[in-house]
């Protein structure tokens, strides 16, 4: 295997310089919000949690089209790759959002659109490393995985659309603020924490999701050599 | 466009021919639809007034389990005795398989629902029939199909075979069972005229997104 490229070493200090100082904004020079007290502060984590969650479905959709059109088994790995690390990110998105639920919704979990949402694309990529296990041959377990991806992802918009009908209470993030919901308006420091934490979270994702390629392209690589010592003196 | 839809209907009538001599799937899907019914009547308790307003939900989820009978048949029929070679090396365009198998589906589970219905409305006392509720349970069905038919060929192709259907197919539906449910509700017992067309124009926007997918990656499905 090759060494661990300088650039990617740079990203993760990076990272972690990056994740340090969202840390002390949001703790520190964030102000703490009026009716919801130090509980808020959930929101930074929580947001940038979700958001990268997303990313990484998103980018294991992209490149599962691009595995079907070319068949490079990297885009594979790049796809699970995605798909782990976005349902990592949707679990603490969902964890940290229930801690904040319970004092401010006085309950752990609502039925609301992008809760209901985050669930069920938890249970559609559960379903899909079910289908990554189910499947040997490592050309057609790329191929249906792939295609499960795409077709799991199209089906997250129409899910929000659908619950979003029934009235939600979870607080859009850009709107008149509504004191009963939880949303509020953010002041310019808490727009500086919470940008920075965005960001930090982002340069996260980059990190792992090149950690985890790199992974996925050292294991294809393992079953190669394997699948030649193995059959390298018939050929 | 023709000779298109002759494909389609040839795979169609052969897999009724078959049905027809060996009436396995309609019959099971029928026995297990009747059978969750009941399991639904017992496990709620449901009291008179109950019964009317589960009607959807009983129905829809009853139609949903049974409808994973005829899609796991239907491919796995072709499996069995390697028909499903036999197709893919027929010198049609590949999409025709797919449209052929969903039809074959749809009708199922279109014989089941128009069975299942009146039973339940028998059964419950409730009164199921107006022209709405035909016209939600062919858009919900055809969602259903064309989605089932696509993961139900992919499924196919996996180690476990059928045990899977289910687990890829429930979550990625659930914007489409909550639109049937929702309408059905709405139609029988009475609700915001707006809320209805919104969830028909979901419901339609689900089928027209799926037969749209089903058409661009069915012959990735069955690249082999």
């Amino acid at each position: 295997m090759k060494k661990t490229p300088p650039l990617l070493i740079l990203l993760d200090v990076l990272a972690s310089f990056a994740l340090v100082i969202a840390f002390w904004l949001i703790m520190t020079y964030a102000p703490v919000e009026l009716t919801m007290g130090k509980v808020q502060k959930v929101f930074y984590f929580h947001v940038a949690a979700g958001w990268t969650g997303m990313l990484g479905f998103l980018v294991a959709t992209i490149v599962a089209i691009l595995y079907l059109k070319t068949g490079d088994l990297k885009w594979d790995a790049a796809s699970q790759s995605g798909v782990e690390i976005g349902m990592v990110f949707m679990a603490l998105c969902i964890l940290s959002g229930s801690i904040w639920a319970r004092p401010v919704w006085n309950t752990w979990w609502t039925w609301d659109p992008r809760l209901t949402t985050a669930l069920i694309m938890e249970l559609v990529y559960a379903a899909y490393q079910l289908l990554r296990n189910s499947v040997d041959d490592p050309a057609r377990k790329a191929r249906l995985a792939a295609i499960y991806a795409i077709v799991g992802f199209t089906s997250v918009p129409l899910t929000f659309i659908s619950i979003r009908v029934f009235r939600t209470i979870h607080p859009v993030l850009v709107a008149s603020s509504d004191p009963s919901t939880g949303t509020f308006a953010m002041t310019s420091r808490m727009q500086v924490a919470f940008f920075s934490s965005l960001a930090a979270f982002t340069l996260l994702f980059a990190a792992l999701f090149w950690h985890r390629f790199r992974l996925g392209r050292a294991q294809n690589k393992l079953r190669q050599r394997q699948n030649e010592l193995d059959f390298g003196g018939e050929e | 466009m023709k000779a298109f839809l002759d494909v389609v209907f040839s795979i169609f009538w052969k897999d009724l021919l078959a049905e027809r001599r060996t009436r396995e799937i309609l019959g099971t899907m029928l026995v297990f639809a009747l059978t969750v019914i009941l399991i639904f009547v017992f496990a709620f308790d449901l009291s008179v007034e109950m019964r009317s307003k589960a009607a959807p939900g009983v129905i829809w989820v009853t139609l949903c389990f049974a409808g994973t009978i005829s899609l796991n048949r239907t491919m796995s029929l072709e499996k069995d005795r390697e028909g499903f070679d036999a197709l893919l090396l027929a010198p049609v365009d590949r999409t025709a398989i797919f449209f052929s198998k969903a039809l074959v589906n749809w009708i199922y589970l279109l014989i089941t629902a128009a069975i299942l219905l009146p039973v339940y409305a028998l059964f419950n006392n409730v009164n199921l029939f107006n022209g709405g509720i035909a016209g939600v349970v062919l858009l919900g069905t055809l969602g259903y199909i064309l989605t089932g038919t696509l993961l139900s060929t992919l499924s196919l192709q996996l180690r476990t075979r059928d045990m899977l259907l289910p687990v890829l197919l429930f979550p990625v539906l659930i914007p489409l069972l909550l639109a049937v449910v929702r309408a059905s509700t709405i139609l029988l017992q009475g609700g915001i005229e707006g809320e209805l067309s919104t969830w028909l124009l979901l419901l339609a926007g689900y089928d027209l997104i799926f037969m749209a997918l089903g058409i661009i990656i069915f012959d990735k499905i069955i690249e082999e």
